[in-house]
């Protein structure tokens, strides 16, 4: 009987781990198209029987799409713009966050409990609904057309997660040291500096990548507020400007798609392990 | 005193008594003056930059579309050459009159209820199967897992109608060579997928769409079954309960808070998709594929623009969203998340 049972466990053990493989081949599939197509040259990919990884493997369209030889802007125009709109607005909004959730981790104070409700709703509220009055208001603003008005509008869109994830960061720094510093003598600027921005700074890392991811793909107001000047264009809308032309050359989308992809999800492996154990932290709590 | 003020530090700081331990001075009376009026503006002073940015950027535009939606805002309007007029009622009254309205509602509404459901199960199956996996196997399917959720919006959709592309696309490619019986044949040769017709586009939206939120769901299920205890299903196991059974009087009970916040995120995330749903339905155009954010967008920015409709349409969904947010916060409230 014993040895019965530890059979099926053994072929249980075996189902699952086929199970778990297949889910991870169908989770991967569409990725590796993605890379492979973005290698194939133009008689690959329009093919009557596409293979899954290219027979002649290309860095043409990858040369295209840098060049810019499609859109007539090299790619570095807009690799430089988005970086530009992204590190600006994770800065200023993670400092900003970082005020806030100083505020709200350390103190009790009427409207507290307001503050941190209206967090949760103004993250609820849709991009594509409020980007029509944004739109007037930056038009009378002279902000369309304008990669500061972007980093405008992410470093507030950004705020609402990036302070509710932070305080719990700031919340769990032990108060005793910053009580044993002001002991010593620190003031309140020389505490927040050498104790606790040292202790909340991996918190402070983990926050300004969600600002990071958030900014770097940002897509619907990138569309309405940057219409005409293509030089102003950053990479979501860069990749979605192959896309939109009629005869479609998936080799360049795919390798425009790849070169967006590619720094964010770096960034989202490195604080994957933040992600594994408390990702619902910054829904519920943590 | 300051032996008093660091013997109060020590009981406050303790985590586990007040998670939230706040600057409490043991003594008041040393507060008096100039320092109790800097300790009373201090928080306020902390939050006036992040409150003004909201209040600027998210809540004033929010209360803009609620007046906008009563007006006749057009490019006549912003370029100042004709006044701006309230006309009551008649954008809403446009709005329900308007068949385009009702199809872009009911494709909202279905995509929701179709697709929430889906990637619950989906994840939480893998989340199940992620708690069960050894270390190794666990950490290489929620890599992977990862990658298709930190896959941008913008890059997964341009993706997924590449894979089903009529000329070239895998999908197409595969179904014609899929034996009759499995619903495969000849028939699917250069089948459109996106552009066509509602149902066809949002089959493929809605494959995108789990594809990439099923991650989320599956590492918070997996986050919540790492705190039920292993007795529990040891002992539910050994009173003779199926799997099956187990699943629903162990876990889903522990899990129940858990799944409910994942829920109300679900609806909200789906009922209001718009970069997908706007790429993957060909931009705007196909006007039979419009969901209600969509539709609402269309409105406010082909032309010519009526900003006035766009934004009662885009009230009518912001609403929508709020009314699921109430449960969202009650929710949060629930598990203390307000604290």
């Amino acid at each position: 009987m014993n040895m019965s049972r530890r059979l099926s466990r053994r072929s249980r053990r075996i189902a699952l781990n086929v199970v778990a493989v297949i889910v991870a081949l169908v989770t991967l599939l569409p990725i590796l198209y993605m890379i492979s197509t973005s290698f194939k040259p133009p008689t690959e990919i329009f093919s009557l029987t596409p293979h899954l990884l290219p027979d002649h493997p290309t860095w043409s369209n990858y040369a295209q799409v840098i060049d810019g030889s499609v859109i007539g802007i090299p790619y570095w125009t807009f690799l430089r713009n988005s970086l530009f709109v992204t590190l600006t607005a994770v800065v200023v909004s993670s400092l900003v966050a970082l005020l806030a959730a100083i505020g709200l981790a350390r103190f009790r104070f009427r409207f507290r409990t307001t503050y941190l409700i209206m967090l949760l709703v103004v993250q609820m509220l849709p991009q594509q609904a409020l980007v029509i009055a944004l739109y007037l208001d930056f038009r009378s603003l002279n902000l369309l057309d304008s990669l500061t008005g972007l980093i405008i509008l992410y470093i507030a869109f950004a705020l609402p997660v990036t302070i509710w994830m932070l305080r719990n960061f700031v919340a769990v720094v032990p108060r005793d040291m910053e009580e044993a510093a002001a002991i010593d003598g620190a003031g309140p600027v020389r505490v927040f500096w050498s104790v606790l921005l040292p202790l909340v700074a991996p918190g402070l890392v983990a926050t300004s990548v969600f600002a990071f991811i958030f900014a770097w793909n940002e897509f619907v107001f990138a569309l309405t507020f940057l219409g005409l000047d293509q030089q102003k264009y950053t990479l979501p809308i860069y990749v979605t400007y192959f896309f939109g032309r009629g005869a479609a050359n998936w080799g360049d989308i795919m390798a425009s798609s790849v070169l967006f992809t590619v720094p964010v999800t770096i960034f989202f492996l490195i604080v994957q392990r933040r992600l594994r154990t408390g990702m619902i932290a910054g829904a519920v709590k943590g | 005193m300051l032996g008093s003020q660091k013997r109060a530090g020590a009981v406050t700081a303790s985590p586990t008594v007040i998670p939230n331990g706040q600057w409490r001075s043991p003594l008041p009376v040393r507060f008096l003056s100039g320092r109790r009026t800097r300790r009373l503006a201090a928080p306020y002073l902390l939050l006036l930059p992040s409150a003004a940015l909201i209040a600027l950027l998210l809540l004033w535009p929010t209360v803009q579309i609620g007046i906008y939606s009563f007006q006749n805002y057009g490019i006549p309007q912003v370029l100042g050459t004709l006044p701006v007029q309230w006309v009551g009622f008649s954008n809403y009254s446009q709005i329900i009159t308007d068949p385009e309205f009702w199809s872009s509602l009911r494709i909202s509404v279905l995509f929701a209820v179709a697709v929430v459901p889906l990637t619950l199960i989906v994840g939480t199956l893998v989340g199940l199967l992620l708690h069960k996996l050894g270390p190794k196997m666990a950490t290489f399917v929620s890599t992977t897992a990862l990658l298709a959720w930190a896959m941008p919006a913008v890059s997964a959709s341009v993706l997924f109608v590449w894979l089903f592309d009529p000329d070239g696309g895998i999908v197409d490619w595969a179904l014609t060579r899929t034996p009759s019986w499995l619903g495969g044949g000849a028939h699917w040769a250069g089948f459109n997928w996106t552009t066509n017709q509602a149902l066809p586009a949002y089959t493929v939206l809605t494959l995108l769409v789990v594809w990439q939120a099923f991650p989320f769901i599956a590492v918070s299920v997996l986050a919540g079954l790492k705190m039920i205890p292993g007795e529990l299903h040891e002992a539910a196991r050994v009173d003779g309960a199926s799997p099956w059974r187990s699943f629903w009087s162990v876990t889903f009970p522990v899990l129940k808070p858990i799944f409910m916040i994942l829920l109300l995120l679900s609806v909200i995330w789906d009922f209001g998709v718009f970069t997908q749903a706007y790429l993957v339905t060909g931009e705007l155009g196909n006007r039979n594929e419009y969901n209600l954010g969509i539709y609402a967008y269309d409105k406010a920015f082909t032309t010519p623009p009526s900003y006035g409709v766009g934004s009662a349409l885009a009230l009518i969904l912001t609403l929508v969203l709020l009314i699921i947010t109430v449960w969202y916060v009650r929710a949060n409230v629930r598990q203390g998340a307000i604290e």
